[in-house]
């Protein structure tokens, strides 16, 4: 036999076709070799050792970092691996927390799967001492570091598919973990929330966080009536804790279910998602006609959402003003509901069933509540949603379909599809193409836009008029985006970003999969859906035209814009007011605050503190000026910066702020 | 670009004209060791002293230095750190040892002006009595060969040009404008060079895979995070020849064709990190460094680069990620540096010592290199020796010697715990430190060598040589090693980070006697699968002290378990508290200070300790002045 192009693997010879690395090869040969940080989107760790085989000629070696080579003879399961092997897993068993019944990651815990597999029957070693406190701080996820097995996934996820690295290691040896910079909580540093280190989490060390106990109390409160929207991607996931396929539609029997858990009228996102096609499809054409504030991006994504006001304040003007369809489902229902259920506005609890964790986090922003309280009061996950069926015990394949409620129950497929990368431009172009032509038009499908691909670029002409869309994935990729349109070296029109890679379906509230067909099997669970509907286009959804006729008013009108949009503000990375280093006194007139964060101070700005600290003195405006340190105006690359009142200067030196002292103090004293 | 060449000739010779000016020259040792016991003191004595006398002292030799009487110079190590401070004085040779300040006036009215040596200064060895006027009949120097710590000690390190003067960088220049990149990287590769850094993989190949690759930039790295405890060798290079260092990496780099190189020096080493600034600037004011070497048409910049306080990043993989201001933590190999190093680019990562070791091979040839060392492994190797010696200290011996001339011609031999001579005394010496394992009786016949030491379990190693006497626990041993590596590891990988853990642990369980016999099959088992499994070399011979001490005093281990005894007395939780009658007169000192009230006893008659009562606290054997209690 050639072996040129062979590996020989177990004595079975297996083709080389592009592997990557043996261990895809041995996965090929239908061999599941075990893995905690392995992940095929992220970079190669090496780290957790189980991926190991033994070569003839190299002897012990993960597969994951070795290349196959023509020849080898390679071993997976030997008495010397398997032993090792188990004793990896009773390493890392002996230093995570026991309480597995527990722990909300029990049905998907790959540490507890593998120590299964593996025949792990006892642990040999101490186990840890002492508990790490949780991090709670925000509304969208929970970290316990007592579960955390070190394989680095999320870390790699947040900075290679992300490109926030909220999350790193810190300290060295057994002391090692994972955390935020400085050992701060989640919600004092630069996290969106997307949650894909909890999805890529093997243990329970990353979770979404839970509300399945307030949304129980709100059903079992007699004064409440609890209506509740399912997002688009829900329902060809859910089914997927329930043994079906990724990708299988099980809208009918969702409502069923929810029907049964006691909600008392069950809506749909997408109708919501219909709406905000109708809007953002306007505001995108106001502005191309308008030729400002383009490239218009989306704003359906609200880790997006907070990734851009984090990192693009200079791009916010072209964030889509639209809220996002949960939202714009919020604040209609408790705008609208009231009166169409009979029901007092405090009494109506708004549920959203998303795939998604910054979903929990947006529904708290202040902007999406008014004194009432807020437009969605909880949010659950698909996760979450899964596991009140299970625990009310609903045997959900069994369940016979029922119908989703009007009005806000109906959608088009243009709504649905907004749960997979490439479905709300779809959805856009379905409405902007009859808007710019005036001509009805029968074939919707804009097949050029779909696709998994990280960043597409695309251009479509609608009559008379060319567009040229991006539509991105992954934060890492938006941000490259970003970098393109600051260099000024593109004329995007229209960007679509979704934090998650693959969009809403691939959202880190799913069902945990680490199975690599399933984000195509979920989209095109949606793309199936929305053909099976009767309707594909936003504009002829027959509800939204009725909701803008008797509540909304105008697209884009004013009370549409009340209801359905919104703003944007830069969130400064650095929450600390820095401190004065003078002595406190009474309030003073003037404040000058001189960055010392790393870049300023590497820049110098410790000697320009005590120069001006010294001027201060030497003048005797103790009482007038009050010198204070700071920590980050953003622009560490214009360093050293100084702010003197309103005026910030960058490349500061001391004749710069002695001069702007002098000319704001003689302006003081002129008014 | 020719003319703005530097001329080497021309400043050595200027060197040597001001230098032959004056007659005498005194060297005081400002290495690490002898710095912490004083010798910049020394220093400002001797100079107070000779300019008390209206003798005229060069400290600084100047171009336009037209003579004077004594020239005064601080070194890097002398190496006979056991001794210091040191003091030389040339032209004789006289080394005088643990010098003080107030033996200024002694060298300067006997030596200097009456030119005959301090006889109260001069070293005597105390096995013998003998004394030894000049450096090189003391036996510690007599049994050495040093060749890379040649000018180490000898000269100014921080002067340029006495190092030009000594045919410094002359090698440098052949390989810039005589020799070809291919030509050097088989120069190296003849000589049987091998990595100083532990591994001892050949330099030459090393070199010869970096050249293969094409790439547009390629970088040269010397790792000087040397870490282990107890190792300073390249430490005292760095301090005592930095410009040494530097020409190794400048021939490096052409061998290699990069122009571009890191020197990343641990931040623990401030004099080190001091010198080779100063060095570097030097070379670069001097025109060594910079653009068009030597007239070359090749340019050549080095970076110092202070280490992150991480043992971990001694490993070439941990140690680029640092310099790009990653966490330092190694990734897996391949690829590897010569193909994808710092910043992904081509890179050869060589410890001092290697680096230090080039261009002498450059000068005399590869031949010549040869003639020292064993076939397999030629050379010289510098080790610190440290521990139960009579002679500690900075050394360099060809490849090939034994361990019992090191111990005991050089070393002087083992000491007692009284730091007495005990000429029965060894125990093992642990070599190659955390990395590495021990050598025992067996093995003081064996000459050393990179493949002779691997066979018995432990490796050369960058140089650590730690001597151990009898009272020495094993077990502890393996226990102060365990706890290093456990520390150090970096925590990414699941063996080393969880594995040593655990080792430790076990460990703990021996010492504690708390061990049973699963605990020692469990220690073997996990040190197995640390050792195959980890990710780099730090995790892959951290188990290498556990299962060296248990190759060679697997009874030790046993005792501590079946028997619960220390047989070298030393693990106190095994110890079982004694009044020695014959010791004890019964003066109670301790049974009033015992907190516990354990010892019970008459006045004036020999007391008695409630094993079972007492904590160890170990404040009655404090308390007695008889030395009467044990096992406390």
């Amino acid at each position: 036999m050639n072996n040129g192009t062979r590996v020989q693997i177990d004595g079975r010879d297996i083709r080389i076709e592009g592997e990557r690395n043996l261990l895809e090869l041995i996965r090929k040969a239908n061999i599941d070799l075990p893995t905690f940080c392995y992940h095929s989107d992220l970079s190669i760790y090496g780290a957790c050792r189980l991926c190991i085989v033994d070569i003839e000629g190299m002897g012990v070696v993960t597969s994951c970092t070795t290349l196959p080579k023509p020849g080898m003879k390679v071993k997976t399961n030997t008495a010397q691996l398997r032993s090792m092997r188990k004793m990896y897993l009773e390493l890392l068993l002996a230093n995570h927390h026991q309480g597995c019944a527990t722990c909300v990651k029990n049905d998907g815990c790959k540490l507890n799967e593998l120590a299964m597999r593996m025949g792990v029957t006892e642990v040999r070693f101490q186990p840890a001492q002492g508990a790490k406190p949780l991090d709670t701080s925000n509304p969208s996820l929970v970290r316990d570091p007592n579960k955390c097995i070190l394989c680095g996934d999320c870390v790699r996820a947040c900075h290679e598919i992300q490109g926030v690295g909220a999350i790193d290691f810190a300290y060295r040896g057994a002391a090692t973990t994972v955390a935020p910079a400085f050992g701060k909580d989640l919600s004092e540093v630069d996290c969106v929330y997307c949650g894909l280190c909890a999805s890529v989490c093997p243990t329970g060390a990353i979770t979404p966080k839970l509300q399945i106990d307030q949304v129980w109390d709100a059903l079992s409160n007699e004064k409440k009536t609890v209506v509740v929207q399912i997002a688009p991607a829900v329902r060809v996931a859910l089914g997927e804790m329930f043994g079906l396929e990724p990708g299988v539609v099980t809208t009918g029997k969702i409502v069923a279910a929810l029907k049964m858990l006691g909600f008392d009228k069950v809506y749909d996102t997408s109708f919501a998602a219909d709406l905000t096609v109708l809007e953002e499809a306007n505001e995108f054409l106001m502005r191309k006609t308008q030729g400002e504030r383009l490239p218009q991006f989306t704003s359906c994504c609200p880790a997006w959402v907070k990734y851009a006001e984090q990192y693009c304040s200079d791009l916010l003007p072209n964030v889509s003003t639209c809220r996002s369809p949960q939202q714009m489902f919020g604040s209609l229902a408790k705008a609208t509901l009231p009166k169409m259920l009979n029901v007092a506005r405090e009494d109506l609890v708004v549920v959203s069933i998303m795939p998604c964790t910054a979903k929990k986090f947006e529904a708290q922003r202040p902007e999406f509540r008014t004194a009432a309280g807020p437009d969605v009061d909880f949010v659950l996950t698909t996760q979450e949603f899964g596991k009140m069926i299970r625990q009310a015990g609903i045997q959900f394949n069994n369940l016979t379909p029922e119908s989703l409620d009007l009005p806000l129950g109906f959608k088009t497929g243009a709504g649905v599809i907004f749960g997979t990368t490439g479905g709300v431009s779809e959805a856009v172009l379905r409405y902007a193409h009859e808007k710019l032509t005036g001509v009805r038009v029968d074939n919707v499908d804009f097949s050029e836009v779909r696709g998994m691909q990280g960043t597409r670029v695309k251009q479509i002409k609608l009559g008379e008029v060319d567009l040229k869309l991006a539509i991105v994935h992954g934060l890492k990729n938006a941000k490259a985006v970003v970098e393109e349109i600051r260099a000024g070296t593109c004329d995007y029109d229209f960007i679509e970003v979704m934090a998650c890679p693959g969009g809403c379906i691939a959202g880190a509230g799913q069902p945990v999969s680490f199975e690599s067909d399933t984000k195509q099997l979920r989209a095109q669970g949606l793309y199936d859906c929305d053909k099976t509907l009767q309707l594909h286009k936003s504009q002829e959804n027959p509800y939204v035209a009725k909701c803008y006729e008797t509540t909304l008013g105008e697209i884009g009108g004013h009370c549409a814009h009340e209801l359905l949009h919104t703003g944007y503000k830069s969130r400064k990375r650095v929450a600390d007011e820095g401190f004065s280093v003078l002595e406190p006194g009474a309030a003073k007139a003037l404040e000058i605050s001189v960055c010392v964060g790393t870049s300023c101070y590497l820049r110098g700005s410790q000697q320009l503190l005590q120069k001006l600290v010294g001027h201060v003195k030497d003048r005797d405006l103790e009482d007038t000026v009050d010198v204070r340190a700071t920590f980050c105006f953003e622009a560490c690359d214009k360093g050293p910066s100084l702010k003197i009142g309103d005026t910030l200067i960058h490349h500061c030196t001391f004749d710069m702020v002695r001069a702007e002292l002098e000319s704001q103090l003689a302006g003081s004293v002129a008014s | 670009m020719i003319e703005q060449a530097v001329n080497l000739e021309a400043v050595g010779r200027r060197y040597k004209e001001a230098r032959a000016a004056i007659a005498r020259r005194v060297i005081v040792c400002a290495g690490t060791g002898c710095v912490a016991n004083g010798s910049l003191k020394v220093f400002a004595a001797l100079k107070n002293e000779i300019e008390g006398r209206d003798l005229e002292v060069v400290v600084e030799l100047g171009h336009d230095c037209d003579g004077g009487d004594v020239l005064l110079s601080k070194s890097g190590c002398q190496g006979f750190c056991q001794a210091g401070p040191l003091v030389t004085i040339e032209p004789e040779g006289y080394l005088y040892v643990h010098v003080k300040p107030e033996d200024a006036k002694d060298i300067v009215e006997q030596t200097l002006i009456g030119n005959r040596p301090v006889n109260r200064l001069v070293y005597k060895d105390p096995a013998t009595g003998n004394s030894f006027e000049k450096t090189h009949d003391v036996p510690f120097y007599k049994r050495q060969r040093r060749e890379v710590l040649g000018d180490c000690g000898n000269i100014d390190p921080e002067d340029i040009r006495e190092y030009i003067a000594r045919d410094g960088y002359e090698a440098a220049r052949r390989a810039y404008t005589q020799m070809k990149p291919q030509q050097i990287c088989e120069e190296i590769s003849a000589s049987g060079l091998r990595g100083r850094g532990g591994g001892g993989f050949p330099t030459g190949k090393k070199w010869t895979l970096t050249l293969a690759e094409k790439s547009d930039k390629k970088y040269v790295i010397c790792n000087g995070d040397e870490g282990d405890p107890g190792a300073f060798m390249d430490r005292s290079l760095m301090e005592g020849n930095p410009h040494g260092v530097i020409e190794g990496i400048m021939i490096a780099a052409r061998a290699i064709e990069a122009d571009e190189a890191y020197i990343y020096v641990r931040a623990e080493y401030p004099l080190a990190v001091q010198r080779i600034r100063k060095a570097v600037a030097d070379a670069e004011e001097a025109g060594i460094l910079g653009q068009g070497v030597f007239g070359s048409r090749h340019n050549m910049l080095c970076h110092v680069m202070e280490g992150a306080g991480a043992f971990v990043c001694g490993e070439e993989t941990a140690l680029m990620a640092s310099i790009e201001g990653l966490r330092g933590m190694p990734r897996p190999k391949p690829p590897f540096p010569a193909q994808s190093g710092l910043w992904g680019k081509p890179t050869v990562i060589n410890n001092v010592e290697t680096l230090g070791s080039v261009p002498m091979i450059i000068l005399q040839g590869s031949h010549n290199y040869r003639a020292l060392g064993t076939p397999n492994s030629p050379g010289t190797k510098t080790f610190a020796l440290t521990g139960h010696v009579v002679n500690t200290g900075l050394i360099e011996v060809p490849f090939g010697t034994t361990l019992r001339e090191i111990i005991f011609d050089i070393g002087g031999g083992v000491i007692d715990k009284a730091g007495q001579i005990d000429s029965d005394g060894f125990k093992a010496v642990q070599i190659g430190g955390p990395s590495g394992g021990c050598l025992v009786e067996e093995h003081l016949d064996l000459p050393i060598d990179f493949d002779s030491v691997k066979k018995t379990g432990a490796i050369v190693g960058s140089g650590g040589l730690v001597v151990m006497n009898c009272d020495t626990c094993m077990v502890q041993v393996a226990h102060f090693f365990m706890r290093f590596t456990q520390n150090e590891s970096c925590g990414k990988c699941v063996p080393c980070r969880e594995g040593t853990k655990q080792m430790l642990a076990l460990l703990d369980e021996v010492i504690q006697g708390r061990g049973t016999v699963r605990t020692l099959e469990l220690l073997g088992q996990l040190a197995v699968a640390v050792q195959i499994g980890s990710l780099c070399g730090l995790g892959k011979t951290a188990p290498n002290p556990v299962l060296s001490t248990l190759r060679y005093f697997r009874s030790e281990y046993e005792a501590h378990i079946f028997q619960k005894r220390c047989p070298a007395g030393q693990c106190k939780a095994l110890a079982i508290p004694e009044i020695i009658a014959e010791r004890c007169k019964g003066c109670g000192a301790c049974l009033r200070k015992c907190p516990v009230g354990a010892i019970t006893g008459e006045k004036k008659a020999p007391h008695r300790i409630d094993a079972k009562a007492c904590i160890k606290c170990g404040t009655c054997a404090q308390a007695c002045k008889f030395n009467a209690i044990v096992g406390v």
